[in-house]
């Protein structure tokens, strides 16, 4: 396999006045084609900021990307003029966000929306993008899509929102798709047909997908692999299956055993105790140390390195687990 | 006409001390107005015939999409919204046609409610302290002396420290802010605490803080809950009983372990069948059923069975006939004509 994406200790920072806050600081990850990448964890991980960077789209000042590399097929995006990351947004990476209708035009028909940027960037003309932009709204289930290709955004509920945003951006068959909360805003059954549309896309044609969320439960049911996000940083990454049957870093044993279950009747959740710090308070040593169960001295002095365990396939920032510092 | 409580609404007093709280054919019509003389043109049936009943002690879990009347219903049951119709009986007391001066002499301090958003309903100017003390104040409990107890044993039970008292709200954390929206729901000791997507808003580390937070509070102070959330799963853990809403009815209702085990109302299988939940290595994946379309409107609910224009098992009939809301297993509620 070739990795489509490589993220290699990108650090992302917002120059505050009275801080520098380390919202994205030091992540590696890597997405191969036809790849699900859940990447996880509570508000303020770094998450958004992290698949925001990979776009190119850090309002700046104050953010700035401070070091790493964004590597996409070997080219590295970061160094990439804004013309030339412009043909990438709108060619071979595209992202849809929670909040489908703050991304759409409410003046604009629907199919006019698809029509603009088939006709930017695909080159069709008017009738060639009408006639593929309602293939597309088909393609995302929309069984009356040639009425509803002049219609306006208003008329649709959230779920239905959130096909037209799939729609317009796997209108151009990018090679990643970034969802950043996709379903967090829909009910579970609405959820259902947006993560089963997905699904079906990334098969059809073979699309690397970028999946943020907070709800593990969303990311067993699509992910191949899983990227814990804490504090900036990557703590943990497995293949999906292994990290549901074992997880290894206490911060992700604790995030399971914070969910109450479906299937079983537990008394107790097992919570994990204090609150994630912001950036500009990131403890020294590990992050997760001061809410860590098993922290030891040397936790609160060293930062641990994210190694590979188990023969490479899976990797973690834990000493308990390895032992390595990080040198950066 | 219900078979859950056969209490007849013209008695204002009952004596089943088993249940805090009975409901009974409860609905909430909003008017919509429409034009330049604002007339009526319609209404908005957010809450169109609850019966229910609360033993004292347990929690009621309500679960149901968005828009499904939750919020609606809460805020019915607790007199914040007038009543369309129907009877609300509070420790035997009939409270749905009370006036406001009435039920503050009565039961006000015993009802309350947590919302969502503890930031919206708390004072920004006002420091925890004066937060907490309000309702003694408005209330006139508790005298000098007495209150500081008061305040100590609320922020102990709480889990907060005494040394954040003359903070104000923006400094604490969301999951800080519940723990005061919950302390200022506990300062005149009520019977009943409504939770209306309490715990929706956290992340999941603080969210199993507060949900542990809650039931140790129910065990040392005998709180009943009725407990609203669109999150199945939550619902399920901190639930004796739970009632599944759809356009403001409600579809089924039974202990947790029915609902959640063996649901009867198509309804609630199909939710159940769509909420994403890990999954151990080998174990079996359920089986989904994806519900087509979405939620029709409460201003215009289909005839017949409200859930027939999405039910995969509707017949002829169920476009028709309303599906009685009774008892086909012990305890066990539904509103369907398949049972
Ligand atoms: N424009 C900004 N200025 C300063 N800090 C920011 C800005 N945007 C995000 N941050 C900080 O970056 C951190 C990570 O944010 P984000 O990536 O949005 O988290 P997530 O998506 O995981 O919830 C947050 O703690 C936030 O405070
Ligand atoms: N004050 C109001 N005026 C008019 N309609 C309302 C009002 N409050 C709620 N509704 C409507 O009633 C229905 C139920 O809403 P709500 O009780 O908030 O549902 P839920 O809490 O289950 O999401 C919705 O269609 C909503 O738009
Ligand atoms: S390195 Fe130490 S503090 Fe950090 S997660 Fe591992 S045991 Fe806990
Ligand atoms: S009454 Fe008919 S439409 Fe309604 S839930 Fe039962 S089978 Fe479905
Ligand atoms: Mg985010
Ligand atoms: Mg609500």
């Amino acid at each position: 396999m070739t990795a489509l994406l490589e993220l290699k200790n990108l650090k992302t920072h917002f120059m505050k006045k009275k801080a520098n806050i380390p919202a994205v600081d030091g992540v590696d990850l890597t997405i191969q084609k036809g790849e699900t990448v859940a990447l996880v964890g509570e508000s303020g991980s770094g998450k958004s900021i992290t698949s925001l960077s990979i776009m190119r789209l850090i309002p700046s000042p104050p953010g700035k990307i401070v070091d790493g590399q964004i590597l996409f097929n070997g080219q590295d995006l970061v160094t990439l003029t804004d013309d030339q990351m412009c043909k990438i947004r709108g060619n071979d990476i595209s992202m849809i966000f929670q909040e489908p209708m703050t991304s759409l035009n409410p003046v604009l028909t629907i199919g006019e929306q698809i029509i603009e940027v088939l006709m930017y960037h695909q080159k069709l003309n008017k009738s060639q993008a009408r006639t593929k932009a309602v293939e597309m709204l088909e393609l995302v289930g929309f069984s009356r899509a040639k009425a509803l290709v002049d219609e306006y955004p208003h008329r649709l509920s959230g779920g239905m929102r959130q096909r037209v945003m799939i729609a317009i951006a796997m209108s151009c068959n990018p090679k990643l798709l970034i969802a950043d909360e996709p379903t967090t805003a829909l009910d579970v059954t609405i959820q259902a047909q947006i993560l089963d549309l997905m699904k079906d896309l990334s098969k059809k044609y073979d699309t690397s997908i970028l999946l943020i969320t907070h709800d593990l439960g969303v990311v067993s049911e699509v992910a191949d692999k899983v990227v814990v996000m804490y504090c900036g940083q990557v703590v943990e990454e497995a293949m999906v299956e292994d990290l549901f049957d074992e997880p290894l870093h206490p911060y992700t044993i604790g995030l399971m055993g914070s969910i109450p279950s479906l299937d079983d009747d537990l008394d107790r959740l097992q919570s994990i105790e204090g609150n994630v710090p912001p950036p500009e308070h990131f403890p020294q040593g590990c992050r997760f140390a001061p809410r860590c169960p098993h922290a030891f001295d040397k936790c609160r002095s060293a930062l641990p390195a994210l190694m590979d365990v188990e023969g490479g396939s899976r990797k973690v920032r834990c000493f308990l687990h390895g032992d390595k510092e990080a040198t950066s | 006409m219900s078979t859950l409580t056969k209490k007849d609404s013209n008695s204002s007093i009952i004596t089943d001390s088993d249940y805090i709280l009975e409901v009974n054919d409860l609905k909430k019509h909003f008017p919509v107005k429409a034009g330049i003389l604002q007339r009526n043109v319609g209404s908005v049936k957010a809450v169109d015939g609850l019966s229910f009943k609360v033993k004292k002690g347990e929690t009621i879990g309500i679960v149901g999409e968005s828009g499904c009347g939750k919020s609606t219903a809460g805020r019915t049951l607790i007199r914040l919204y007038e009543p369309t119709a129907g009877d609300i009986f509070f420790k035997g007391r009939n409270i749905s046609k009370m006036s406001e001066s009435e039920l503050r002499r009565t039961v006000r301090k015993d009802i309350q409610m947590v919302f969502q958003d503890p930031y919206a309903s708390l004072n920004p100017r006002k420091t925890l302290k004066s937060i907490l003390l309000e309702p003694m104040k408005t209330h006139n409990m508790y005298k000098g002396k007495e209150r500081e107890d008061k305040l100590d044993e609320l922020l102990d039970r709480v889990g907060f420290n005494p040394l954040f008292i003359n903070r104000y709200p923006h400094e604490f954390s969301g999951g800080q802010r519940q723990r005061i929206g919950i302390a200022r729901a506990l300062t005149l000791n009520p019977d009943l605490i409504i939770a209306d997507e309490a715990v929706s808003a956290l992340d999941v580390s603080i969210q199993a803080q507060i949900i542990n937070l809650m039931k140790d509070l129910q065990e040392e102070m005998g709180l009943t809950y009725v407990f609203i959330s669109h999150d199945l799963s939550v619902v399920r853990h901190i639930s004796d009983r739970v009632g599944v809403m759809y356009l403001g009815k409600i579809m089924e209702f039974a202990p947790k372990k029915d609902i959640y085990e063996e649901p009867l109302h198509p309804y609630t299988q199909a939710l159940l069948s769509a909420v994403p939940t890990p999954r151990k290595k080998g174990a079996a994946p359920r089986e989904r059923i994806i519900l087509k379309g979405d939620l029709p409107s409460p201003a215009n609910p289909p005839a017949g069975c409200v859930f027939h224009t999405r039910c995969p098992a509707a017949t002829a009939m169920c476009s028709e006939k309303v599906p009685e809301f009774r008892e086909v297993k012990k305890d066990h509620f539904v509103a369907c004509h398949l049972y």
